[in-house]
């Protein structure tokens, strides 16, 4: 008889929805002494502890060899800790046996992986038939998903991968992480093989997906800007495996923990604090005559709306409302403004 | 007396060695007409194996047609020639010319495959580049692109040579001399000293050549190519 | 042989039924040869892939063996075991290894790392992952091997003939034509062991289509 612990834990990791996750001073070594990764393979991983809640997006960001692979890894235990727990839900991962552990987790990655011998519709459905659906059920299921990445299922199910552009393989795994509805995605750089317009693209759709899914998802990247947009937690790992800073971006981003932190978010990171407020926020003084004014829907984000104030020779520009009338006047100086309550203390570092 | 004792008596009788049915003269023979059949195949089946590589047409009509006459069975070729070439000369084209007409048309495949083969499978990229700095045509095929096929290539004339080897051992039995003629004459005779000694002169010289080939390779082939693969 | 006709219609139509047995012989002897040189290589190309280090030694040994010129090592055969079925299997099979066992291991080489690490990670048993991802990837080099294997072997079978009146396949007849002077058997021998050769090689492209419909799609996408 399983005890009720194990038996909820088990409830829990079988319902659709999230889960949460929790790193306990997990570490991962190779060999003894001082850690040397040779060339190409993952980073060592040195006490990491974070915890992210349910339904929120986690990046993990840092320069190469910094261990962010291993660790995400090290949660659907393709590599396996030193020491050190990870809790799904609370519990332990290395309790849950492993096959049942990974078909509860989605998994994406750069390359994709598609399987080549199998069509886009089979392959979205991997996992189901793993554990055992009905084909009909495969099927529909694939038909959903496809949709939900933007992909017409008439058109795609029946395609192999050889046929299907980098961007479309990209959706294709992430439909195929999706299928068996995992609380919990893991994805290791899934946009970065992409042109950067087909990437901006992907990173929209995908934050719109989250939107109507509320999964867990640990992302890892190399791109602060990819982290910064796609993060609702931020935890930046530097070299040796070390959690150098973890938290929302903003906070990363205004109040930098150490010099390399600084350095790695770029010394525009004001600027960049910028793209993470839109025009909406801002409080605005009535406009009075605003003909030949830029003007601003509300979901312009402050960076942006500071760009174009920059090369328009007027004294401001037009903040809209909702129904698209004019709400107030935008001036370089309150978009700068818009960060100071939040300047703690003048940055000696750069 | 036992089968190893037998055949090395065979080996060591100075008397098998000479002669014009000796040992050496065979050898001579198996070795003599073995290069012939291969020289000629080379000339005819490589060239054009480089044209369709480096021109790129006709390579579906070389890869299809490759395969129909590699599957074409040795004994069969060389038996279905012998009515023919009788008609012509009762003489040799009852012993010689049915075997070395089998040996050049049997080293066609993998000379002209693998010429194929080697220069399609230089990398476009580099004759563009080739192309771009001002190469000629011509300069592209000697100095780039044969180069580089050369480790596909080599290994085409290897199989070759161990096909035409083998071609001309089988033609023993159809008459044809060379060191398979011990063979045939050691089972006819039930003289299992010659028999095999046949064998182990044939195995040893198709080893050899074998082993010539590999080495040549080695020593034709660029250093920075020798990571490559050829299959 | 001058003033023979070419071909001697009444033979042929007299012998329909003995030909129809070599033509079964023939496939029998290649079936079987195929069949048993592929299970045996398979075990080879598994252990080659376990301990990489053995791999050399295989490709070596199957070489040096496909190198040696077919008729000594029937003839050897002859003495040894006699003009048996095993003294044609033996050889037949052992020729298949070098054409077998690379093209194994290559085919499952070229299973893409990725492929292998989204598998594992979406939860794939070891077993079901071979199974259901490697296979199926290697299958078309396997496949390759198998129609090569089994061109060769029809070849081979042939030799056979010097083994004896009571093998050789459809050898016989060429054999036997040429040692009775006997321009029909010849041809029927020599033409029908190439058409079968060719017959194969069409069949198992075919069934290299069928096996693998995903290779095409990538040969157009190129």
């Amino acid at each position: 008889m399983e005890s009720e612990a194990v038996a909820s834990a088990r409830a829990r990791l079988g319902n659709s929805g999230a889960a949460s996750l929790e790193f306990r001073g997990v570490s991962k070594r190779y060999g003894s002494g001082p850690d040397a990764a040779v060339a190409g393979t993952p980073g060592a991983v040195n006490d990491l502890s974070f915890a992210v809640p349910a339904g929120a997006i986690c990046v993990l960001v840092g320069p190469s060899g910094c261990g962010k692979t291993t660790s995400l890894k090290m949660v659907n235990r393709l590599i396996e800790p030193t020491s050190g727990q990870i809790l799904l839900d609370g519990v332990d991962v290395q309790t849950v046996e492993v096959t049942a552990l990974r078909r509860r987790i989605g998994y994406v990655i750069q390359q994709v992986g598609l399987f080549p011998h199998l069509t886009v519709g089979r392959n979205v459905a991997v996992v189901p038939a793993l554990v055992g659906w009905s084909k009909e059920r495969q099927r529909a299921r694939a038909d959903e998903l496809l949709s939900l990445v933007g992909l017409d299922p008439s058109r795609y199910r029946g395609r192999y991968p050889a046929q299907l552009s980098g961007g479309e393989r990209q959706r294709v795994g992430v439909a195929r992480a999706l299928a068996a509805d995992p609380p919990l995605m893991l994805m290791d750089e899934p946009f970065a093989a992409v042109d950067p317009i087909a990437r901006a693209g992907l990173q929209d759709e995908f934050l719109r997906l989250q939107k109507e899914l509320a999964k867990t998802i640990v992302f890892v990247t190399h791109d602060v800007d990819e982290a910064i947009k796609m993060g609702d937690l931020i935890a930046v790992l530097a070299d040796g495996g070390r959690l150098a800073q973890f938290g929302p971006p903003d906070e990363i981003l205004a109040r930098p923990a150490s010099d390399f932190v600084a350095r790695f978010v770029g010394a525009d990171r004001g600027l960049k604090r910028l793209s993470l407020r839109t025009v909406a926020d801002l409080k605005v003084e009535p406009v009075g005559q605003s003909d030949g004014l830029p003007r601003f829907a509300p979901a312009t984000k402050l960076r942006d709306a500071l760009s174009i104030l920059l090369v328009a020779d007027t004294r401001g520009g037009v903040a809209l409302d909702e129904a698209g009338k004019p709400r107030g006047l935008v001036t370089v100086d309150e978009i700068a403004s818009a960060l100071a309550d939040e300047r703690v203390g003048t940055d000696a570092r750069s | 007396m036992d089968l190893v004792t037998a055949t090395a008596q065979w080996l060591a009788d100075p008397q098998q060695w000479q002669g014009p049915n000796g040992i050496l003269a065979r050898l001579l023979e198996h070795v003599y007409l073995s290069a012939v059949s291969l020289g000629i195949a080379a000339l005819v089946a490589m060239p054009l194996g480089l044209w369709i590589g480096h021109t790129g047409r006709l390579s579906w009509l070389t890869v299809s047609a490759a395969n129909a006459w590699r599957a074409l069975p040795s004994f069969a070729v060389i038996g279905l020639l012998v009515p023919f070439t009788t008609r012509i000369d009762p003489n040799l084209g009852f012993t010689l010319y049915p075997t070395v007409i089998a040996m050049i048309v049997l080293a066609g495949p993998p000379l002209l495959v693998n010429s194929y083969q080697g220069i399609a499978g230089v990398d476009r990229d580099l004759v563009d580049a080739a192309r771009g700095m001002g190469m000629r045509e011509r300069q592209i095929l000697f100095d780039l692109e044969f180069p580089l096929a050369l480790p596909v290539l080599a290994t085409g004339i290897r199989l070759a040579a161990i096909q035409v080897i083998a071609t001309a051992t089988l033609g023993a039995v159809f008459g044809f001399g060379g060191l398979g003629r011990f063979i045939v004459l050691g089972d006819a005779n039930q003289d299992n000293g010659e028999l095999f000694g046949g064998v182990f002169l044939v195995a040893a010289l198709a080893l050899l050549t074998y082993g010539l080939f590999v080495l040549l390779e080695r020593r034709l082939v660029s250093p920075g190519l020798s990571t490559r693969t050829a299959s | 042989m001058t003033t023979e006709p070419l071909v001697r219609w009444d033979w042929l139509g007299a012998h329909l039924g003995p030909i129809a047995g070599r033509v079964e012989q023939h496939l029998y002897l290649t079936v079987i040869a195929v069949a048993v040189g592929f299970a045996i290589s398979f075990l080879l190309a598994a252990l080659s892939i376990r301990r990489r280090k053995l791999y050399p030694l295989v490709v070596v040994l199957s070489t040096a063996v496909y190198t040696i010129p077919s008729f000594a090592v029937f003839v050897v055969l002859i003495v040894v075991s006699g003009p048996s079925v095993l003294s044609a299997e033996v050889p037949l099979v052992m020729y298949t290894f070098v054409l077998f066992v690379p093209n194994i291991v290559a085919g499952f080489d070229t299973v893409p790392w990725e492929v292998i690490d989204s598998a594992n990670g979406m939860g794939f048993t070891r077993g079901q992952r071979w199974w259901q991802v490697e296979l199926p990837l290697a299958l078309p080099l396997v496949v390759a091997s198998i129609r090569l294997a089994t061109v060769s072997t029809i070849g081979l079978v042939t030799v056979t003939a010097v083994l004896g009146d009571s093998l050789g396949g459809l050898g016989y007849y060429i054999l036997d034509g040429y040692h009775r002077t006997f321009t029909t058997e010849i041809l029927v021998g020599g033409l029908l062991s190439i058409a079968l050769a060719v017959l194969a090689d069409l069949a198992l492209v075919l069934l290299q289509r069928v096996l693998t419909p995903w290779v095409a799609a990538r040969e157009v996408a190129r």
